[in-house]
């Protein structure tokens, strides 16, 4: 899932300063999941925003609503009655979700609640881990399903670096070296020697350097 | 004498089997080059080629190939260091076709340190490539005139002595000799290796080399770094990754009267017991920030006089 983090509430109020109402418009999906833009947090940042332009003399009027989901337009349709009466529209939901009311809303103020961060899921309650880079080109196959990617910080082929030490990549002593982990799982698989074949160059124009990129699949294309 | 291929004159010295020299300047944080021609000066009839950094440890720093050029005019063969960190395959080619047509013959290909600890830390990295695709994209370039992308270069390919560094400190430990392999197997001919005060796992390591009959497809060079103080071993041993300090030699420093001597007399020890190792063909001195030690290393060492290369 995607994962996101809600910006600083400061920095939120700021976008929408010149506003006397705000539909506050939060996703069931991913952040939803991950704890950043759901309901609950919705609601939250809602009440939130009320004091502290209360506190400011400058009261503000918010609505809430939440979509199933911001990134299909479908979803996002019901929400136009809503947002006919407001200044601005503060999206909890991803960059996409962000976009797609953007782009529907067009006349309106729409601006984003959260920091979107990565592709991942929880390794615990409370954490989040990033796990793909959205190459376009998955090498999981290769690397004993671990993401060289992503989870290597120099997104290195034919790893490890010189920087491995315990287990710990150079950057923290926080992060694991996926080349570590690749390397283990390579060996209780008993496959050390594909890690001897020399990996050639990423084919980057998959990936977002080739500009951005759209999925068709013409078999369900209506219209 | 092994069979040489490029114009390099370190590696026709290591091809009729001298013991080799090499050492390391580390460029200046702004835009004047007197520093970089005095180290060049003192270097020159002590060492045999001498490494240019490439902003290492992901500091801004001179220009490794604008370094090398300056070294270049003052008699002193530099081996230009390449990370993968700051430079596209595009950037990459077009500075070393420059490095090449400006004189240099010798490149070492690394991925570089991460810039999260160095002078630029919200920078974005690159790693297009990373350092063994490096190795193999240029080897290619040289022995099969192809560009990276697979296009022809129709004349004037650049022909370098193309060198990889390693790391026997770095895990996991069993695989640090395969992945050298893997470098030699990509087109590395000289190895140098990151800086050994763990003397006996650098044997371990070598062993390993020899069961493999890498030293006889690539050159390695040992990697020594004298030490000033006890703290700055402490500081290795503790906060760089990849890296290992034996407590006897925190301990030795600690105890010794006048450490940078100690640390002098350490090195030159290193370097003794290295030469005796089977299928290490020279020594790579990181005289870190402390280049005016070279000479008497080299000469107490026994590696002076260095021997000449015709033409
Ligand atoms: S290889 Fe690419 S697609 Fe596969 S997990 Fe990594 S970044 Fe994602
Ligand atoms: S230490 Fe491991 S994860 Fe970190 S950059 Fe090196 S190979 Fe990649």
């Amino acid at each position: 899932m995607i994962v996101a983090q809600q910006k600083n509430i400061k920095d939120i109020a700021e976008m929408v300063a010149d506003a006397q109402k705000v539909l506050l418009a939060g996703c069931a999906g991913c952040v939803t999941v991950c704890l950043a833009g759901g309901e609950k947090e919705t609601e939250v940042l809602a009440a939130a925003l009320r004091i502290m332009r209360k506190l400011q003399g400058n009261p503000l009027e918010t609505v809430t609503y939440v979509a199933t989901r911001q990134c299909d337009p479908e979803y996002i349709e019901a929400m136009d009655g809503l947002v006919k009466d407001v200044d601005a529209v503060i999206s909890l939901a991803c960059g996409v979700g962000v976009q797609y009311l953007a782009e529907r809303f067009k006349d309106k103020w729409v601006v984003p609640a959260l920091d979107t961060k990565f592709v991942g899921g929880a390794v615990k309650h409370g954490v989040w881990e990033e796990r793909c880079g959205l190459c376009g080109d998955c090498v999981l196959h290769r690397t004993g399903g671990i993401c060289p990617i992503i989870r290597c910080s120099k997104s290195i082929l034919n790893g490890p670096c010189g920087g491995s030490q315990n287990g710990k990549c150079e950057i923290s002593k926080d992060v694991d070296c996926a080349w570590q982990l690749i390397y283990d799982r390579m060996k209780a698989l008993g496959k050390l020697d594909k890690l001897m074949e020399i990996q050639m160059p990423k084919d980057w124009s998959k990936a977002r350097d080739g500009g951005p990129r759209r999925a068709i699949r013409e078999d369900v294309i209506i219209g | 004498m092994r069979e040489v291929k490029t114009e390099s004159r370190l590696e026709r010295l290591l091809a009729r089997g001298e013991f080799v020299v090499t050492a390391e300047i580390g460029p200046p944080r702004h835009a004047n080059a007197e520093i970089i021609r005095h180290h060049a000066h003192m270097l020159k009839d002590y060492v045999d080629a001498t490494n240019i950094t490439d902003c290492q440890t992901a500091v801004v720093r001179l220009s490794s190939i604008a370094s090398a050029i300056h070294i270049l005019n003052c008699g002193v063969e530099p081996i230009v260091q390449m990370t993968c960190r700051d430079r596209n395959r595009i950037a990459i080619q077009s500075d070393l076709l420059g490095a090449y047509s400006l004189g240099v013959r010798n490149l070492l290909c690394l991925s570089g340190d991460h810039q999260k600890f160095g002078s630029e830390p919200t920078a974005k990295n690159v790693y297009d490539i990373d350092s063994i695709q490096l190795i193999y994209l240029m080897r290619r370039m040289r022995d099969q005139k192809l560009f990276f992308s697979g296009e022809p270069i129709k004349e004037h390919e650049p022909r370098f002595f193309i060198g990889a560094v390693a790391n026997p400190f770095a895990d996991p430990f069993e695989f640090r000799v395969a992945r050298l392999e893997k470098k030699v197997e990509a087109g590395a001919e000289f190895i140098q290796t990151q800086c050994i005060y763990d003397m006996e796992r650098f044997e371990r390591f070598m062993e390993m080399v020899r069961e493999r009959g890498i030293h006889e497809r690539a050159y390695i060079l040992a990697g020594v770094t004298p030490l000033k103080s006890w703290r700055a071993a402490k500081y290795l041993q503790t906060s760089v990754s990849g890296m290992i300090v034996p407590d006897e030699i925190v301990e030795r420093l600690k105890k010794a009267e006048d450490p940078k001597k100690e640390g002098i007399e350490i090195c030159i020890e290193q370097i003794k017991h290295i030469r005796n190792i089977p299928g290490v063909h020279g020594v790579h001195i990181m005289a870190i920030a402390w280049e005016e030690v070279v000479p008497e290393i080299v000469q107490r060492a026994g590696l002076y006089p260095r021997p000449k290369v015709e033409g």
